[in-house]
């Protein structure tokens, strides 16, 4: 018994070090974005003298012209929003059909996106640049450095896994729910919209978490599409350029890094069971 | 009567935007610079397809299906099978990222594999790959122990553990770049940077990358761990089992299936680094191997993309990302057939 006690001693103690240690680091990010250069140069672990330097810091970097908080912030917001509510009903549609109808096609095309969420972006982000230049040039859309361009590749890249998600989802869904609707007159997009894809909520869920963190993370597609100095920058995009323009002046980079972080740390204080599990359950499918 | 005049109707809007379509690829093919062109071809294949879906037809269950597949087809295909396929076969042209005048067969694989930094690189992601693969899991497995034992505020330390994860790698690395350049020097007066030392900026990286990703790993062994059975444990803690060896004889054995998941996830992520190594070292820096300066921590997913980018090497950085994809496949599939194994066991 006393051995037991002091094993969980053991435990309590090692799980508070631990989680110090993993977040120390945003400690030192807290810490550090209210200090002056100088003062980090005396001591980068020490708290700050004047939290007040921390809104100083926080104004110099918010209107800089390579980070420029808000609009990078908004281009975020737009191009994660409306990629998110697209790609869910999309590929809901998409899937419901490929699993309500049992054709040849519907097998090959489901293989197809099964077998594509192996390809690693390196090897299309090249050849996806000169696609979207050519169709540019040839349709009069512009695709490169535009929301259309960029929301239209995130829906393809997004797509694969989605769909495949959701497939072993809606088999699961008996079909009598859907014969009974269409025995009703109901017909097939009102059965999709009506009875199917109010059912397909705690998938989208995991759905939206998947993608929605990963796109508001994603830097390579963006950095490529929109380019570093281009007229839209996502947030990621615009702390490389603002680390690129601004070398070592760590009180502001710093500054910069916890402006980025915010955002998606109160969504985590908000909905962090939904997050956690929307990313485990991702997982393992 | 209604019928009828649905079906003129549509019959009359899918005419209309065939029409539309037609002109504006006209357009496109002999006038390059009229304005409104991409309105007119996009417009044109909406009012296709509303005509199509008014039109009032015995096929109307298959009109549906094929609309209802349409979108997220066609977004897949222009964005990632149209151009893996033109990826593919540039690596056998001299492709300079817009066009490309020649086939030249195998040369660019050859160069590739008799150049020392592609294969210095090859050789550095496979290390970091296994070592990274056995840090994560190990830190992961150690963490979902502690947070599925009975310790106080286990929700507080799985949110806490969970959260480096959601933050961008490219944030992320700037962050521990100042703290392996300011705060770790800081500690011993005069101490060089970690980042200045190759074996050591792996190592850099190493931490940081099991740092990020060890608590999402933990969170899936968590799962696993909670869906052991209660009443095993502790009939073996009955029969006098202790808590190490019920952890090793009945919970290791019960969970292989998520140690498999886990192992496999952590290979593919970490064979496919960019955003640490782009952020923390960007392959610096440098070591000296047979007279040449080679970027000492640059990855495959970095190398190909300063092979392309900052090089402007477009056929030869496309050719090691045909290279790079063959890899993932051939891992996946060993995943896929060691699945199947399994099932065949069950």
């Amino acid at each position: 018994m006393n051995s037991k006690r002091i094993n969980r001693y053991i435990a309590e103690l090692a799980s508070m070090v631990l989680a110090l240690i993993v977040l120390s680091p945003f400690v030192l990010v807290i810490f550090n974005s209210a200090k002056k250069s100088a003062d980090i140069v005396i001591s980068p672990v020490a708290p700050p003298l004047n939290w007040g330097q921390m809104l100083i810091n926080m104004q110099n970097v918010i209107n800089n012209q390579n980070f420029s908080y808000w609009k990078s912030f908004a281009s975020s917001l737009f191009i994660t929003v409306v990629t998110l509510v697209l790609l869910t009903v999309f590929s809901c549609m998409a899937a419901w059909v490929l699993v309500r109808n049992k054709t040849k096609w519907s097998g090959i095309i489901f293989m197809i996106f099964v077998a594509a969420m192996v390809i690693p972006f390196q090897v299309v982000m090249l050849p996806l640049l000169s696609t979207f230049r050519e169709i540019s040039s040839f349709t009069g859309i512009k695709l490169l450095s535009s929301y259309v361009g960029i929301i239209f590749a995130y829906l393809g890249f997004g797509g694969s896994m989605s769909v495949f998600i959701l497939h072993g989802f809606i088999k699961g869904i008996p079909k009598e729910l859907e014969e009974a609707a269409w025995i009703d007159g109901c017909s097939p997009e009102g059965t999709f919209f009506r009875v199917v894809f109010p059912l397909l909520k705690p998938v989208q869920m995991t759905i939206l978490i998947l993608n929605g963190i990963w796109i508001w993370n994603d830097y390579l597609l963006p950095s490529l599409m929109l380019g570093l100095n281009g007229r839209i920058k996502t947030l990621p995009v615009a702390v490389s350029s603002f680390v690129g323009s601004y070398v070592k002046q760590w009180d502001l980079i710093l500054t910069a890094a916890f402006l980025a972080m915010i955002p998606i740390i109160i969504l985590f204080l908000f909905a962090q069971r939904q997050i956690i599990q929307g990313m485990v359950e991702g997982a393992i499918k | 009567m209604e019928q009828n005049v649905r079906r003129v109707i549509s019959i009359l809007f899918v005419l209309f935007g065939v029409f539309s379509v037609i002109y504006a690829l006209y357009l496109d093919i002999f006038d390059k610079d009229a304005g409104g062109r991409g309105i007119l071809l996009i417009g044109g294949i909406f009012i296709i397809i509303l005509g199509t879906y008014l039109l009032p037809s015995k096929k109307h269950t298959t009109i549906i299906n094929v609309l209802f597949l349409l979108p997220l087809l066609a977004a897949f295909a222009i964005t990632v099978i149209i151009p893996f396929i033109c990826g593919i076969f540039y690596s056998f042209t001299n492709w300079n990222g817009i066009k490309f005048t020649e086939f030249v067969g195998l040369a660019n694989y050859i160069e590739m594999f008799s150049s020392p930094d592609y294969l210095y690189s090859l050789l550095i992601t496979f290390i970091f790959t296994i070592l990274n693969m056995l840090s994560v899991n190990l830190a992961a497995f150690a963490l979902a122990l502690l947070c599925t034992s009975k310790v106080r505020g286990r929700n507080f330390y799985r949110a806490a553990f969970f959260l480096p994860n959601l933050i961008g790698g490219i944030v992320l690395g700037y962050v521990w770049q100042f703290i392996f350049n300011k705060v770790f020097t800081s500690f011993i007066a005069g101490s060089l940077s970690m980042l200045t030392d190759p074996n050591l900026a792996l190592a850099a990286i190493l931490i940081v990358s099991t740092w990020q990703y060890a608590g999402y790993i933990m969170m899936i062994y968590v799962t696993g761990l909670q869906g052991v059975p209660k009443d095993i444990i502790e009939a073996s803690g009955v029969d006098g089992a202790s808590g190490f060896k019920s952890l090793i004889k009945i919970k290791v054995p019960m969970i292989a299936n998520t140690f498999t998941v886990c192992i496999f996830l952590t290979l593919v992520n970490s064979f496919k680094q960019f955003d640490l190594n782009f952020a923390i070292t960007n392959g610096a820096p440098s070591r000296i191997l047979g007279m040449k300066a080679i970027a000492s921590t640059e990855f495959l997913a970095l190398n190909i993309y300063n092979t392309a980018i900052a090089k402007n090497q477009y056929a030869q950085g496309q050719t090691k990302a045909v290279v790079f994809f063959i890899i993932l496949a051939i891992v996946s599939l060993t995943q896929v057939s060691i699945g199947k194994k399994k099932e065949v066991e069950l």
